[in-house]
Parts: structure tokens; sequence; C-alpha cells
């Protein structure tokens, strides 16, 4: 389990590359399965077109509650290992803003424990976002989208 | 004998502090902390509250040394 909060762009992709690399003693040839999700920054919102996103978080709790995600979805699914990587600071068009990433023996477990992963982290993890407007008004986002009882898995830990 | 009170986001610019001490005497719940730190202002409906980065409720028992945290519902992913 790996949980990272950064304050400067990052390449998921590049994120994915190294951390699988540094995984490789422990686990290679032990999964079959690898679940990955990229949120990345749009650049419209609620019909706006938005140029920058600031992203705030409560330092030490954001990762408590994101460590304590990971550690629900390892009792609950049979996975070897998960990986969570999310951005504070400013965001623009086409950045990063989550990686989260999975392993599991079968792809059941690594996407089952990918969406619990997202949708847990939307519900409790404390992050905010404020959008720089295209026309110059700042404005917090407010709509929560998070979905715990997506594709089924409900909320009975 | 203080208690640590912090405020987030949205919730921060409209309280106007992101962090402050306040004494602990005559505190016992979370929402007595937020009447003595917002000055008695209304607290809103959908606002999130934590003790030791924890989530609670407004009910729930604050003791000296705790640190306090308000703040809106959370955006992050």
């Amino acid at each position: 389990m790996h949980i990272e909060i950064r304050s400067e762009h990052f390449s998921a992709w590049e994120c994915l590359a190294t951390y699988e690399q540094e995984q490789a003693a422990q686990l290679h040839g032990k999964y079959g399965a690898t679940a990955v999700f990229v949120g990345t920054m749009r650049d419209f919102n609620e019909g706006d077109d938005v140029a920058v996103m600031t992203l705030e978080h409560y330092p030490g709790m954001t990762e408590g509650y994101l460590k304590r995600i990971c550690e629900e979805a390892e009792s609950r699914w049979q996975i070897q290992d998960s990986l969570v990587i999310h951005r504070v600071g400013d965001v623009h068009p086409s950045d990063a803003i989550v990686l989260v990433a999975v392993w599991s023996a079968h792809r059941a477990d690594a996407f089952d424990a990918s969406r619990y992963l997202m949708e847990e982290l939307k519900s409790r993890a404390p992050f905010w976002k404020k959008e720089q407007l295209a026309q110059g008004d700042e404005r917090w986002v407010e709509k929560n989208t998070a979905d715990p009882g997506a594709a089924g898995l409900g909320k009975d830990i | 004998m203080t208690i640590r009170v912090k405020f987030f986001a949205s919730l921060r610019e409209q309280v106007g502090i992101s962090e402050q001490e306040i004494a602990s005497d005559g505190v016992n719940t979370v929402e007595d902390v937020w009447t003595v730190s917002t000055d008695s202002m209304v607290m809103p409906a959908n606002v999130l509250m934590a003790i030791n980065m924890e989530y609670v409720e407004a009910g729930s028992h604050v003791v000296d040394g705790n640190e306090v945290a308000f703040f809106p519902p959370v955006t992050g992913g």
C-alpha cells in the first residue's frame, strides 16, 4: 500500500511505471490483474469554462482516511497491493488529480476494489476544490458526486 | 488548557479563521467549540466536523488538547 499527496504536477503513467518497478521484488508474478483509474481536470464544469482549479486538503486527516480506505479494501477483496496519489495545489486542464491502482490475482477484485477506493475517497477524504473560471470568477465546488453504492458494492463494511 | 480549532475551504472564508486556539473552560461539545470560535454564527446544515482528524457529530465530547476541525462537504478525486 502506498499513499501520497503531491503538490506538484505528476504523470500518472510514469508514477505507475516507477511504482511497479519498486514493488517488483515483492509481487513479481503474484498478480494477474491491475486496475488503474486516473482522474484528470476538465476545462468545463456546470456549463462554465474552468481555467484553473485549486485543491486544498486537511494534512494528516487526508492521509489517515486514505490509508483506512485502502485497509478496508484489503480486508474486503483479495488484493495484493494498492496505490493512491492525489494532487493538491493548482491544477490545470488535463492535469492528473488522482491516481488509484489496485493489483490482484483476478480482475473482479481489482475492478471492485479500485471502484471502492475512488468512491470512498470522494465520500470521506478531506479535499476541496476551488475553480477559477475562464471569465475570472472563483467558486468552490460544492457538488459531491461520490457514489458509495456504485457497482452494487454497498456500504456494509 | 486549550482546544485547537481549524476551518477549511469555503467555511474558512466564511468564518474568516484558518486556525485558532480557544480556552477549553466551559467547552464540552464540538458544537460549543463552533459557538465560541465563530462568535455564535449559525452552523450550516451540511458542515462536517472532526476531533483529532476523525469524523464526529456536533454533540461529540471534546477535551483539553483536542484538535477540532470544521469543513464543508468534501470534493476530492
